[in-house]
């Protein structure tokens, strides 16, 4: 964690100094992440499935990382397949399942939570519209999370997979996912979790969790956009849709990405290996934001779940406010954040999740999202919460 | 460093605007309006279509500068759109183009900037303006005469003209061209069409038809003196001055002389009705903040594209101005607006009767 600076959050135009509020949408890559990446470009820069001894060293890297990921997961190193994204691995999980139990038992369920990520819903929908599957979306409670109880409740024997996100990027509440994963268990069911958000601050072991499938993308933890991966428990049904040589265990064809394998292994490395210490971190400013922004701000509110949410992860909807005028504001002001109907175009609506966890439209638009990471010092912290309440008036105003 | 936000479009003006001021020292901000279309037609609206936001987003990263997207849509429809429709229900020719610039741009678009912490707001407009010795901010004709947009924004005042910056109307549009291509700018310039942003390229007669039908109601042609010639498909398809599509069977050519909202009647008439000595302005807007005291001599210009004529303008109670001709006019059009110049300076401005 000391090696990394907040010098090292400029972005690239000559603009006053930035507090960068918005860990949940990217991370910076990890300088040591970078060293580890950096001779796979140029020195080994060998195609993994090569004989000679370029491949082997390529190979040999791809291994390690592959060793170094399953250690953490505890997992065994060929139940992890790397991807180019979290998407990606959501796709992988979702489509490759579906269509291998469909083939297998004649399974067509698929059960998602209301709150998942796009990379989850729009691939449901895609398969109900285009491939006959039958969607069943879970409900979730006014924190957003989904229940037990609501998955056993909407199970049946033609029920595929279940596919719940570990912890939500929007509202950061996390999932009771070990308790899902025992009612999926005892009914024979596969289980996905998209664990993209929680891997940063979450315990990721496998076994604990009781997942089947479990998505993961190395951006979200200092490491580089562009690669991610999925673990598969031995045994699972999975059909590859990126079809090709034999990389990957014939899972997901082309040739490895290795520098952003290597840079995957190694982010997730230090994350498993400085959890605490970042958690230590970012709780108690978080914690602080939450705090002062609920009783500074008049017609706030916290959306997700007070106790149950990501450490770094502080999410509000402010009544009357347009999300995306207030982004801009915070954007001139010097803070980077997001919101839920955050979108470049001036087009808001409000997103999915705010709908589903029920808040109505004028509630739904002025959502906020502040995500914390191992550069935010508490003078970033103390100077966001100085401006904010007057922001919002402004963003009141001008509506 | 003083702060100005730049309204961009994506287009070549607006572009160099940018480009101009942050070449002069400003802190530089991008800033488009996301304004209202038919449901459906987003792809079409001439002002921010997706290809333009695209391109505007394009030259904001090529000068580095923050670029910002706000939502218009809803005051967009409120205002613009409902005026249009309600020009159209009284029988006039509206022209949205003018509160689009004093509500949209000059009202909702500064509050914004302002809020942004901006001292300054800057357009791509053809325009200049200057200080006179006793303070006052002038708005001036564009060097560039046949660019010159001063007509669209007679309706500024002077506390919007204090934050106003108009970088481009001090050169010739080859000039901006040359400058945009110097910065690696886009050169394009948009259509120049008359056509309104919302109509998303179509006539404006379809968009009534499926948003307004009712202001589409058959009625009389009738003469001058209320002699029936015929029947006409709805007053809002016609304009002042039009002669094509009346079908009416005439000796010699007729003309659309006025509506008559009242009656529904469309009131039609020879070439020599056409021209008119007077009209009177409403909802007068002074430049200077004060209204002149005594008549005076000004050049009038009755449209985006009429020439300027001579004229005496005398204003009256009532916000409004009468303005005579030395010579009569053609095609004085109610809804549209009459902009007085005195040399380079726009004076003010009001809409017809």
């Amino acid at each position: 964690m000391n090696t990394l600076q907040s010098s090292h959050l400029q972005p690239c135009y000559n603009l006053p100094a930035m507090i960068y509020l918005d860990y949940s949408a990217t991370t910076p890559v990890d300088p040591r992440v970078i060293d580890a990446m950096a001779p796979y470009f140029s020195n080994s820069f060998g195609n993994p499935s090569s004989v000679h001894r370029y491949g082997q060293a390529a190979e040999a890297a791809i291994d390690a990382a592959r060793e170094t990921v399953a250690s953490i997961l505890n997992c065994s190193p060929d139940e992890v397949i790397f991807t180019s994204c979290g998407s990606e691995s959501d796709n992988l999980a979702i489509r490759g399942a579906a269509y291998a139990l469909r083939e297998k038992t004649g399974a067509k369920w698929i059960l998602a939570s209301r709150a998942e990520h796009p990379a989850v819903t729009r691939t449901l929908e895609h398969l109900e519209k285009y491939e006959g599957f039958l969607i069943e979306w879970l409900d979730v409670d006014e924190q957003g999370r989904v229940t037990p109880g609501i998955v056993s409740k909407a199970i049946c024997e033609n029920t595929a997979i279940v596919s719940v996100m570990y912890a939500n990027n929007e509202i950061g509440t996390i999932n009771p996912i070990k308790e899902i994963t025992e009612v999926c268990r005892e009914n024979h069911i596969l289980f996905h979790t998209d664990a993209v958000q929680a891997a940063a601050y979450l315990p990721v072991d496998v076994q604990s969790l009781g997942v089947d499938m479990m998505s993961l993308g190395a951006h979200k933890f200092y490491g580089p956009k562009g690669v991610g991966a999925l673990y598969v428990r031995k045994g699972t049904p999975l059909i590859s849709h990126l079809t090709g040589g034999g990389q990957e265990f014939s899972l997901r064809a082309g040739t490895q990405n290795v520098p952003y394998i290597v840079g995957f292994a190694e982010a997730l490395r230090l994350t498993n290996e400085e959890r605490d210490q970042r958690v230590t971190h970012v709780k108690p400013l978080r914690d602080q934001i939450i705090g002062t922004v609920l009783e500074a701000i008049p017609d706030s509110r916290l959306t997700g779940h007070l106790e149950e949410r990501l450490p770094h992860h502080a999410s509000f909807a402010f009544r009357d406010v347009d999300g995306n005028l207030l982004l801009t504001l915070l954007d001139a002001a010097g803070f980077a954040c997001s919101s839920g109907s955050a979108c470049k175009t001036g087009n808001p609506e409000p997103s999915e999740v705010m709908n589903t966890i029920g808040l109505s439209r004028d509630w739904g638009l002025g959502s906020l999202r502040v995500t914390l990471g191992v550069h935010t010092t508490p003078a970033d912290v103390d100077a966001f919460l100085k401006a904010l309440p007057d922001l919002v008036q402004k963003a009141r105003r001008l509506k | 460093m003083k702060k100005v936000v730049v309204a961009m479009s994506g287009g070549v003006d607006s572009s160099v605007a940018a480009a101009l001021l942050k070449e002069q020292g400003y802190d530089v901000i991008g800033m488009m309006l996301r304004l209202w279309s038919e449901p459906g037609k987003e792809e079409s609206n001439r002002c921010c279509t997706p290809d333009s936001m695209a391109q505007a987003r394009r030259v904001a990263a090529k000068l580095e500068i923050p670029f910002y997207v706000i939502d218009a849509k809803d005051v967009f429809r409120e205002t613009v759109v409902q005026y249009f429709l309600d020009g159209y229900a009284r029988g006039e020719t509206p022209n949205p183009c003018l509160v689009c610039n004093r509500q949209i741009r000059w009202t909702f678009l500064l509050d914004h900037a302002l809020a942004l912490g901006a001292d300054f707001m800057a357009t791509g407009h053809y325009v200049r303006i200057q200080q006179a010795e006793n303070g006052r901010m002038n708005l001036l004709r564009a060097v560039d005469r046949a660019k010159d947009q001063a007509y669209v924004l007679h309706v500024l005042n002077q506390e919007k003209l204090k934050h106003a910056l108009f970088p481009v109307g001090h050169y010739p549009k080859p000039e901006i061209r040359a400058i945009a291509e110097r910065y690696g700018l886009p050169t394009a310039t948009r259509k120049d069409s008359q056509d309104l942003c919302f109509l998303a390229g179509e006539d404006y007669r379809n968009f009534l038809q499926r948003n307004a039908a009712e202001l589409l109601q058959p009625g009389e042609i009738l003469t001058r003196d209320g002699q029936p010639v015929g029947e006409h498909g709805g007053l809002a398809k016609y304009t002042i001055g039009q002669r094509k599509g009346l079908g009416v069977a005439s000796a010699v050519p007729l003309y659309v002389l006025g509506k008559n909202a009242l009656t529904n009647s469309l009131i039609v008439g020879t070439q020599e009705e056409l021209g008119l000595l007077e009209l009177v302005a409403r909802e007068v807007n002074w430049l200077s903040g004060e209204t002149p005291k005594e008549p005076f001599r000004a050049e009038v210009k009755i449209r985006y594209t009429a020439r300027e004529a001579e004229a005496w303008v005398t204003p009256i109670d009532g916000n409004q101005a009468q303005v005579r001709f030395d010579a009569p006019q053609r095609d004085i059009t109610a809804g549209q607006a009459a902009v007085f110049f005195q040399s380079d300076v726009v004076i003010g401005g009001g809409i017809i009767l």
